[in-house]
């Protein structure tokens, strides 16, 4: 994984509460078995008509979003099925981040498995952040801040997860590291 | 020793701890048994074969097809190729990766084969005071029997085929008490739903709930399943049940479940799970079952819930409710009963058992299917679909006018090209309601086996004790 100090950028704003994995990336994506190329199937079904041309209205098909790394989302993003395929497609898109006030925990725990990093701002945040599409904005996972242009907010970034996504770590080969441990364990559980 | 009393969550939690977590780290947390599908592994197995590295615990690992697999019988043994090409790739691919890997795999033509969260207590692989994990976020099911289980991410599949062990944060602790008798014609889905209303889609984010109280244990381990199947659908991690002689009972004789001196031993173990007298949870709820009715989804996720009999909330200035029930094709205020329906879907790994079934069946025994409806019931393994044909459920279901089908997720998700048509509305006992989730555009209300019957054979939203 690239590791991630700062991430500055525009935000694209997509003011929909309790948006599922379902919505993220329908399930009919899901038959592949490549990590790749899913970001073309992100929202598939609010972006796109039933023609397959993209609809003008959906907030991503604006030419302001074009190329916004920080996604703004309604409140509660995330919940639903475990398929990473979610964090895939919003990574394989651009994004880096997802901005809302409560985040899913499996969604989550994928996100950060995949360098497109949670943020979850309090109620005003959340607000300032909706209401300004296209904000410059800053992510500090260092101190954990988010800074717009009116104010600052600091987010829960786990310890563990700050220093994976700070020096590109990837937990397998941190759980790899564990095998001392892992076969102590089994030999007290009896486990062959 | 400690005396602090300990949660059943605490318990298995502690016993699985290769690494407690520190302020910097998370705990390592060994896995006892890994349940793969076809979906969610072929990225897992990617990263092994990348990196050079074996499955750690093959023999603590198993492997079947369900999400995309067909459920028409000549597809399945007729030879009949499968239909999505993508579908019949990932089959090939989880064939592949399992020979390759040495994991036992229930193929698509396996007798034990079947929708992953309802063969593995099924096969009793899934046992009192393990650590369960899927890639799959409906491993909660597995709770039921006093199992710590929870969905996992692609990535953490391959964490766990690598290593056996997962790297997590310990959750918080929630308590759902449910006490008294659940009135005629409501169960388990009726529950499950109903809690979701209350608490809503996020309020169990970051918690392992578990489910306690006489309510709860007066259900069967069917009704058990399909109540942890949802935790997931109020945002939790994981939901549980202490095991007890109704969870003992179920499981003895079982393929995988031990026997002779080992059952004797693991009893005494399995006794010792429940929680303490005294032990705390972070947070706790209280629900009466007395006062449950038949539940039905009126919007786009289960926390949009409503007593059948009724009306759809108003919420004046909410867009996204708005927005919601516009994609339903509803108003607020209007009534939900009698509201027609063309689709009825029995099946999934929240209402796909035995116990399912006989119920959808109690209510379709000299009945028909209301003509213009579709009912799809689909049996959540080949084994619940030999018991429920043992039985002579698949003749009442088929007499009545539905259809019966090989097992798997099917209309659940639709993956597979069991799916409904846009617009229309579907009456089913699976876990989402989702847009999109049974097919672009389609409408799906959540309700339990018995409503499902109901509704299918008026063809209408149809409160089940009418027909009782
Ligand atoms: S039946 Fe539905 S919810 Fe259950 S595992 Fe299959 S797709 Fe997931």
């Amino acid at each position: 994984m690239e590791p991630i100090r700062t991430l500055r950028s525009r935000t694209a704003v997509l003011p929909v509460s309790d948006v599922d994995t379902d919505q993220i990336i329908p399930a009919r994506f899901l038959t592949t078995t490549t990590r790749e190329g899913l970001g073309k199937h992100l929202f598939a079904d609010w972006r796109y008509g039933p023609d397959g041309i993209p609809r003008p209205d959906f907030a991503l098909n604006r030419a302001a979003a074009e190329g916004c790394a920080i996604l703004v989302a309604g409140n509660n993003f995330g919940c639903g099925s475990s398929r990473e395929h979610a964090p895939w497609a919003l990574t394989d898109y651009g994004f880096r981040a997802v901005v809302s006030t409560q985040i899913a925990d499996i969604f989550r725990s994928n996100s950060l498995k995949n360098g497109l990093v949670p943020v979850i701002v309090d109620p005003d945040t959340h607000r300032w952040l909706l209401e300004h599409p296209g904000a410059e904005v800053s992510i500090d996972l260092e101190t954990a801040t988010l800074r717009h242009p009116a104010g600052e907010a600091h987010f829960p970034l786990e310890p563990f997860a700050r220093y994976c996504l700070i020096n590109g770590v990837d937990e397998l080969g941190f759980l790899l590291g564990r095998e001392t441990e892992i076969a102590a364990y089994e030999g007290r559980a009896g486990i062959q | 020793m400690s005396t602090t009393p300990q949660t059943l969550f605490e318990k298995v939690w502690r016993a699985h701890e290769v690494a407690a977590e520190r302020a910097d780290t998370p705990a390592v947390l060994y896995i006892d048994l890994h349940l793969i599908h076809e979906v969610t592994s072929p990225q897992a197995f990617t990263v092994l074969r990348q990196r050079a590295l074996k499955v750690r615990r093959p023999q603590l690992t198993f492997a079947t097809m369900d999400h995309s697999t067909p459920t028409r019988t000549e597809q399945v043994f007729g030879g009949a190729p499968i239909a999505i090409e993508a579908a019949a790739r990932q089959v090939r691919e989880l064939e592949v990766n399992c020979a390759a890997f040495g994991v036992e795999l229930l193929d698509l033509r396996n007798d034990r084969r079947g929708i992953v969260h309802i063969i593995g207590p099924e096969l009793g692989l899934t046992q009192p005071g393990k650590t369960v994990v899927c890639g799959d976020s409906h491993t909660s099911t597995h709770g039921a029997l006093g199992a710590l289980a929870f969905g996992i991410g692609t990535t953490e599949v391959g964490h766990v085929l690598a290593t056996q062990c997962l790297l997590q944060r310990k959750p918080r602790t929630f308590a759902i008490n449910v006490e008294g008798r659940f009135p005629a014609g409501v169960g388990a889905k009726d529950l499950i739903l109903s809690i979701i209303g209350r608490i809503g889609i996020g309020g169990g984010t970051g918690h392992v709930i578990e489910y306690r109280g006489g309510g709860i244990r007066s259900l069967d381990m069917d009704g058990r399943m399909t109540v942890c199947n949802m935790s997931i659908e109020a945002g939790a991690r994981a939901g549980m049940i202490a095991p007890d002689e109704t969870t003992f009972a179920y499981l003895s004789g079982r393929l995988h479940a031990p026997r002779g001196e080992d059952w004797e031993r693991a009893l005494e173990h399995w006794r010792a799970l429940p929680t303490d007298p005294g032990a705390r949870f972070d947070r706790e709820i209280d629900i009466d079952a007395s006062t449950l009715e038949p539940m039905v989804t009126y919007g786009t996720h289960p926390g949009m819930v409503i007593p059948i009999g009724g009306a759809i909330p108003e919420r004046p200035g909410d867009p996204v409710f708005e927005k919601s029930l516009a994609y339903m094709g509803f108003s607020p205020g209007q009534p939900i009963k009698e509201h027609p329906v063309n689709v009825v879907f029995v099946g999934s790994c929240t209402n796909g058992r035995l116990s399912d079934l006989r119920l959808a069946a109690s209510l379709l025994r000299g009945r028909k299917v209301a003509s213009g409806v579709q009912m799809l019931v689909v049996p959540g393994s080949q084994q619940v679909k030999r018991e429920a044909e043992a039985e002579g459920l698949d003749r009442v279901f088929l007499e009545a006018g539905a259809e019966w089908r090989e097992s798997g997720c099917s209309m659940c998700l639709g993956m597979n090209g069991d799916l409904v048509a846009k617009g229309h509305y579907a009456v089913s006992t699976s876990n989402r309601n989702f847009e999109g989730r049974q097919g672009v555009g389609a409408r799906t209300l959540l309700a339990s086996p018995l409503t499902a019957a109901a509704c299918a054979v008026r063809g209408r939203v149809t409160d089940p004790r009418e027909l009782m």
